[in-house]
């Protein structure tokens, strides 16, 4: 059966055309620019130059650290919580499961920008929402955006806020995924809830939360629209992230080499973080 | 009886618990909506409102004074609309060839997407500025930001996983009748994976509609900016109109909260079986 050998190729031609311009050429391009010194008239290769300055820029250590911070305090809690509220979506307990369904779910579709807005405003320093409440139950006022332990706490909520909902779909999937009968047969052996939540659930969930624990750190790696519209990094550039940093390198100094190669060490953190957390949590499920 | 007693208190204490979960999770979105109704003075207050109030067309006009909103949304209709189609063509169209025709360069080219897959978008945002920007002169063009949207990995390895449950003697019969392969794509393949096309269409909308970086960088005119980027100009001038950015945020928002209401299991399986597939 003889099908005209070009077929396939020319189904798959729009995607190549943008593919490589948008894509390949960029990526490329980006590597050649980090071995550049791109402030010079005329581009001139000078290899070390960006790579080397990497490691003696405190300003990008100080991004780095604020950014792993971010990752270290949000991404473990929101997993947690993530894993919390699925269980109970799934519990034949819980009544009006659409209501809560849509309450936890809905802000994946909200922007970044419409959230970092209205979070800017109840979390106000001085008029916000939630330092009243938290007046009323007799704590002093927080500063969320004037002090840096503040400043990070509102990114982490924020994004908890966000991304909750995205990563309960995931394990809800998981958890729907495991057989019943595994519950049953522990149940008729006197197992305690607990014991067939550590024993059979969690060791069943561990793929899609080990995915919910990749996708969420290579994402907050490239945090930028949040700390921007909350925070403006600040205070005192406590809450500046990596991506934010290259941006200020790529659009604001116009140091094209230099962004580009903080562009490279954010892809090589990401992979090197996903490689050591497959490493870490994969393998096959105890049971 | 004991036992009874137990499971009700049991499920009595799952449902608090989630209550207390889910009002947390609605409150930014109701204070938001809220918000956009009422006078600046409301909003210092700082309390948890529950009545809607008149100020929502005067906090428009405040929000259409600073920035042309209007324009904005238009804007975003029309770089997500655009992106959206051609973004489900072009993705379609790549992953049908992928899951049907067996070629040369098939699988390395399969590689080649899943590692794009796991290639941050942050990472080429400065060389690509710089070729659609700089090169191809596209600031302040709608093609400029939706070109690149475009070569998105993601949908084509979502497709291609919806064509490989095709029925592929179906196809077959329709070839040996005759039909073209454009012709068998796009009336019999299509339409079998509908669903598919409606979870990554939606998606696909949703992404565009709220990307943030790229479109700023993009536009940089007033003119031709879409929504975030107003919303997100207005919160850097000194002076900041809580009541019009809050109208902003909700016109921006109210739409796909509604969308996702109606279209929950499409957006749900888009995401489930992208990411666990």
């Amino acid at each position: 059966m003889l099908r005209n050998r070009y077929t396939p190729y020319a189904f798959l031609s729009p995607y190549i055309i943008v593919f490589s311009v948008f894509w390949l050429v960029p990526i490329l391009f980006s590597f050649a620019m980090s071995f550049m010194n791109t402030r010079s008239r005329t581009w001139q290769f000078d290899f070390f130059l960006n790579w080397g300055r990497l490691l003696e820029d405190e300003l990008l250590w100080q991004a780095l650290k604020n950014t792993f911070l971010i990752i270290a305090l949000q991404v473990p809690a929101m997993l947690m919580l993530a894993v919390f509220a699925a269980v109970l979506l799934n519990s034949k307990d819980l009544n009006f499961k659409g209501l809560h369904r849509f309450a936890i779910f809905a802000p994946i579709v909200v922007a970044e920008a419409a959230y970092a807005v209205i979070f800017r405003l109840l979390f106000n320093d001085n008029f916000g929402f939630v330092n009243n409440m938290l007046a009323l139950i007799n704590i002093d006022a927080i500063a969320w955006t004037n002090s840096s332990s503040g400043a990070t706490a509102l990114i982490a909520i924020g994004l908890t806020w966000r991304w909750t909902g995205y990563n309960a779909i995931i394990i809800l999937a998981g958890l729907q995924n495991i057989p019943k009968d595994l519950y049953e047969a522990s149940e008729l052996e006197g197992a305690s809830p607990w014991q067939q939540f550590t024993k059979i659930t969690l060791p069943l969930l561990k793929p899609a939360i080990l995915l919910c624990l990749v996708l969420s750190t290579f994402g907050t790696l490239q945090l930028f629209t949040e700390p921007t519209l909350l925070t403006e990094g600040g205070p005192g550039g406590s809450t500046t992230t990596v991506a934010m940093y290259m941006y200020s390198q790529g659009f604001k100094s116009f140091n094209f080499g230099y962004g580009s190669a903080i562009a490279y060490l954010i892809v090589f953190l990401g992979l090197t973080l996903s490689l050591l957390q497959f490493k870490l949590f994969g393998g096959k499920p105890d049971e | 009886m004991n036992n009874s007693l137990t499971s009700r208190a049991k499920k009595l204490f799952i449902n608090a618990l989630m209550l207390v979960i889910s009002c947390m999770w609605l409150i930014p979105i109701w204070m938001m909506m809220i918000y956009a109704t009422h006078p600046d003075n409301v909003i210092f207050s700082g309390e948890l409102v529950f009545n809607p109030g008149t100020d929502f067309f005067k906090n428009f006009a405040i929000l259409q004074g600073k920035q042309d909103f209007s324009m904005a949304i238009f804007n975003s209709v029309i770089i997500a609309g655009f992106s959206t189609l051609l973004g489900l063509l072009v993705a379609s169209m790549a992953g049908y060839a992928l899951a049907r025709f067996a070629f040369r360069g098939r699988n390395s080219l399969f590689a080649l997407i899943i590692f794009i897959l796991a290639v941050p978008s942050a990472a080429i945002v400065i060389p690509e500025y710089i070729i659609v920007v700089k090169h191809m002169g596209l600031s302040n063009n709608y093609a400029g930001v939706i070109l690149p949207y475009l070569a998105n990995a993601v949908g084509v390895f979502f497709m291609r996983q919806s064509f490989l449950n095709l029925p592929s003697e179906t196809l077959e019969a329709a070839y040996l009748d005759g039909a073209s392969e454009w012709k068998i794509f796009y009336s019999i393949a299509l339409p079998i994976v509908r669903p598919a096309l409606a979870s990554l269409g939606i998606i696909l909308f949703v992404a565009h509609w709220n990307d943030y970086l790229w479109p700023m960088l993009v536009m940089t005119s007033e003119q031709y900016q879409t929504a975030p980027i107003a919303l997100g100009r207005l919160i850097g001038l000194a002076n900041i109109e809580w009541g019009a950015m809050m109208v902003g945020a909700s016109l921006m928002t109210v739409p796909f909260l509604l969308l996702f209401l109606i279209l929950q299991k499409q957006i749900i399986a888009g995401i489930t079986s992208g990411a666990t597939k």
